[in-house]
């Protein structure tokens, strides 16, 4: 095997292929070339490293300099400077936004964005080259698999899940062990174990860094779940809107086909097992176990009533386990270092680590991977860096379409999925949007709710109607033509809808008006009483006026496609509300910021 | 037209690979989608004759799911994402110029067939927020005041 005496790690997540990392990598490997130092250095294209805020990201090691936003350009230098002469170069190496530290001296433990992470899902991701199996077994990859099949019984690996306290991170929060124990307990002739990848919250994105930058893990712990449950095949059900992370999955099951990991007799034992990969088209409710299962069988992507539970009778009228990628990334890591280790992390009823999405308006978005327990402050403000532009912290939106919107007065709460319920949120399946006060938290409302009417399947009469209704009240509340008691009709339909929906989707629609409602109740009332939009955000709401800061310049008036603004030359120009378009040309006009929204 | 049988070849091959395979239905649209950019009626009636089952039974599938055209597309797709992340952070104002721009609503293509406006589920690229892609290349960091120019180029 080769000695490399330098690594160039280059993030091959997708906010990073976005800005061009993939130009980088060729760059590289062409300069690299070029000076003649292919045999010492080697250029790895890895998967996310989390903080995409920074991206394109370039690590190189053994030094652990990071180096962010790099552009094609930068590479030359880089090589000439960094890799041939051993000096970092510093203009280049990633500055802490809030203490604005240069991390030029630093480990990347050190850094203010990892410092308080612990990844255990996430290990590998940004460490290791996806598409090369050899990597991945350098990693203690396959060992758990190893253990498990040569070492362990099927109940034992059922128990030792168990033990570990890990629950359903796709946002359920089912305990796995228990999962897993129902499934081997069906008797059949075919079992199937599922892999849920239909990330659907909007704002979420570990699934896809996961499988673009660990695949094996997913595949290896699917295997492992396959003996404890009984099942000879698998299936990953992905989204098609990723294609980086489908096209890692087929390259990582082909390797592993060729390795004897997949296949007849593994480890020479005598369970086999294969798996198969399944695109999304596109629907959102797909996301929801039984609906997935119908997909994956070609038909509509509708939820089917339960029971019978899919443990009992799921894929192809056959018992199934399903879950969530997040969830199959801790796996090999419990088997080989046990529950009680696994246990260990997080608190009593939320076990070991959980992967965030942050974004929105905080500083460091990004992917961040943490033990359970810890407060939301410290996640937006240690790890995130807190609001940009000094604007102040209104609330953090967590499990998407499902879930809530939580106040600042909350902020010290441990992240738990029971606390997270008992605030009115959802753990989810992570995604985390920060806002400000520039937000409307009725505006929120309405955009997760309109996300929901879209993506109802139509199956069920509560969740096709009902959510229907509560997005029309919201459009007029935010339209300027609310009602007295349209707030008691969101409450009622609300109710009504999570008592009778026929799945998941439906039962927590109403769940971000809710939340907001409780919190942000001021904000529904201003809008519905006093026709305003406090977060100046409602376009219906708005008023445009000029102040004394207008020179006369007439820019404005000659703009405004209404004819809404009057005045005389060099005079101050004064808007007519009732002919206002409020559609925001005299501001983009004005050189003087005399004209502002309130 | 030769190239128009080429893709009617394509879609029995892919018709046989998939047949006899549990759930081979939503593969096989998903093949005709690509091969077509849309799946017309008589495209989903080829399909159902070669899998054995109804029209309707494809037309269903077909109609649920979003990535499924009946439709042709422009040949260029303009995605502007409205996940969360890029909505809290403007993507509606980077739309609202789009459709101005390009003088159509959203979910329409162009008169000319070269540009279809749409609006598309999280991307998953929220550190970029707002995002758009057009084809495969994505547009991170947008504002609506660089709509324009990065029309220009497709137009």
């Amino acid at each position: 095997m080769d000695f490399f005496r330098a690594h160039v790690l280059v993030c091959g997540g997708t906010g990073c292929t976005s800005s061009g990392s993939q130009q980088l990598v060729q760059r590289f490997e062409e300069q690299i070339k070029e000076k003649g130092l292919d045999k010492e250095v080697k250029v790895v294209h890895t998967g996310c490293f989390g903080l995409c805020e920074a991206g394109p990201v370039v690590i190189v090691y053994p030094e652990g300099t990071f180096y962010s936003r790099v552009k094609v350009e930068d590479v030359d230098e880089i090589v000439a400077e960094h890799l041939l002469k051993g000096r970092k170069v510093q203009h280049l190496v990633y500055v802490d936004h809030v203490t604005h530290e240069s991390s030029v001296n630093m480990a990347l433990d050190e850094i203010g964005f990892y410092r308080q992470q612990k990844r255990v899902a996430l290990r590998n991701c940004g460490v290791i080259d996806p598409e090369n199996i050899e990597e991945y077994i350098a990693f203690d990859g396959y060992k758990a698999l190893a253990k498990a099949l040569t070492e362990m019984t099927r109940e034992q690996v059922i128990q030792e899940v168990i033990d570990s306290g890990l629950r359903g991170r796709g946002g359920g929060g089912f305990p796995t062990g228990k999962k897993w124990l129902f499934g081997y307990k069906s008797q059949a002739d075919q079992k199937y174990i599922a892999c849920n990848a239909d990330e659907g919250d909007p704002g979420a994105f570990m699934d896809r860094s996961l499988l673009e930058g660990d695949p094996h893990a997913i595949i290896e712990a699917m295997a492992i779940g396959g003996y404890a449950i009984g099942a000879s095949e698998g299936y990953i059900y992905v989204r098609a809107e990723y294609p980086i992370a489908v096209k890692r999955l087929k390259v990582a099951i082909e390797q592993a086909h060729a390795y004897g990991l997949l296949g007849k007799n593994i480890f020479g034992t005598d369970f086999s097992f294969d798996v198969h990969i399944r695109l999304g088209a596109g629907a959102f409710v797909c996301g929801e176990e039984t609906a997935l299962m119908n997909s994956i069988e070609g038909k509509r992507g509708e939820p089917r009533p339960r029971p019978p539970f899919p443990a009992v009778k799921g894929l192809f009228g056959k018992p199934t386990v399903l879950n969530n990628v997040e969830t199959y990334a801790n796996i090999p890591q419990i088997i080989l270092k046990g529950a009680k280790w696994y246990a260990s992390i997080g608190t009593e009823r939320s076990a070991g680590t959980k992967v965030f999405a942050l974004g929105g308006k905080i500083n460091n978005t990004g992917l961040v991977e943490i033990p359970m327990g810890t407060p939301l402050r410290t996640i937006i403000y240690d790890i995130g860096g807190g609001i940009p532009g000094g604007k102040k912290f209104k609330a953090v939106q967590t499990g998407g379409p499902s879930g809530g919107c939580i106040p600042a007065e909350h902020l010290d709460v441990p992240i738990e999925y029971d606390t997270l319920i008992e605030i009115g949120s959802m753990m989810g399946s992570g995604g985390m949007i920060v806002m400000d006060e520039d937000n409307c938290m009725v505006d929120i409302a309405r955009f997760f709710l309109d996300f929901t009417v879209d993506e109802s399947c139509g199956k069920c009469t509560p969740c096709r109607i009902g959510t229907r209704r509560m997005l029309e009240i919201l459009e007029r509340i935010v339209n300027g033509k609310g009602e007295e008691g349209d707030i008691e009709k969101l409450e009622t339909l609300a109710q009504n809808i999570k008592a009778t929906a026929l799945c998941g989707l439906g039962q927590t629609a109403p769940n971000p008006v809710l939340s907001t409602l409780h919190y942000f109740r001021d904000e529904y009332e201003a809008h519905i009483k006093e026709k305003r939009c406090p977060a100046h955000h409602c376009q219906a709401l708005l008023n445009y006026v000029i102040s004394d800061k207008c020179r006369g310049c007439t820019l404005c008036a000659r703009a405004c496609p209404a004819g809404a603004i009057s005045g005389e030359v060099r005079k101050q120009h004064h808007i007519d509300t009732s002919k206002c378009l409020k559609c925001g040309a005299c501001i983009e006009k004005c050189r003087f910021g005399a004209i502002s929204k309130n | 037209m030769p190239d128009m049988r080429e893709k009617y070849v394509q879609l029995q091959q892919a018709i046989e690979r998939h047949k006899g395979e549990p759930g081979a239905l939503m593969p096989v649209l998903q093949e005709a989608q690509s091969i077509f950019g849309y799946v017309p009626i008589d495209v989903q009636e080829i399909i159902a004759d070669g899998l054995g089952t109804t029209l309707a039974e494809v037309y269903g599938v077909a109609t649920f799911y979003a990535q499924f055209s009946l439709e042709p597309k422009g040949q260029y797709v303009v995605g502007v994402c409205l996940g969360t992340a890029c909505y809290v952070k403007g993507s509606q104002k980077v739309l609202d110029k789009l459709s101005e721009v390009l003088q159509i609503p959203v979910g329409k293509t162009t008169p000319d067939g070269r540009i279809t406006l749409n609006a598309t589920r999280c991307l998953g690229a929220c550190g970029l927020a707002p995002v758009m892609m057009v084809n495969d290349e994505v547009y991170g960091r947008l504002t609506p005041e660089q709509v324009p120019e990065i029309m220009a180029k497709y137009r």
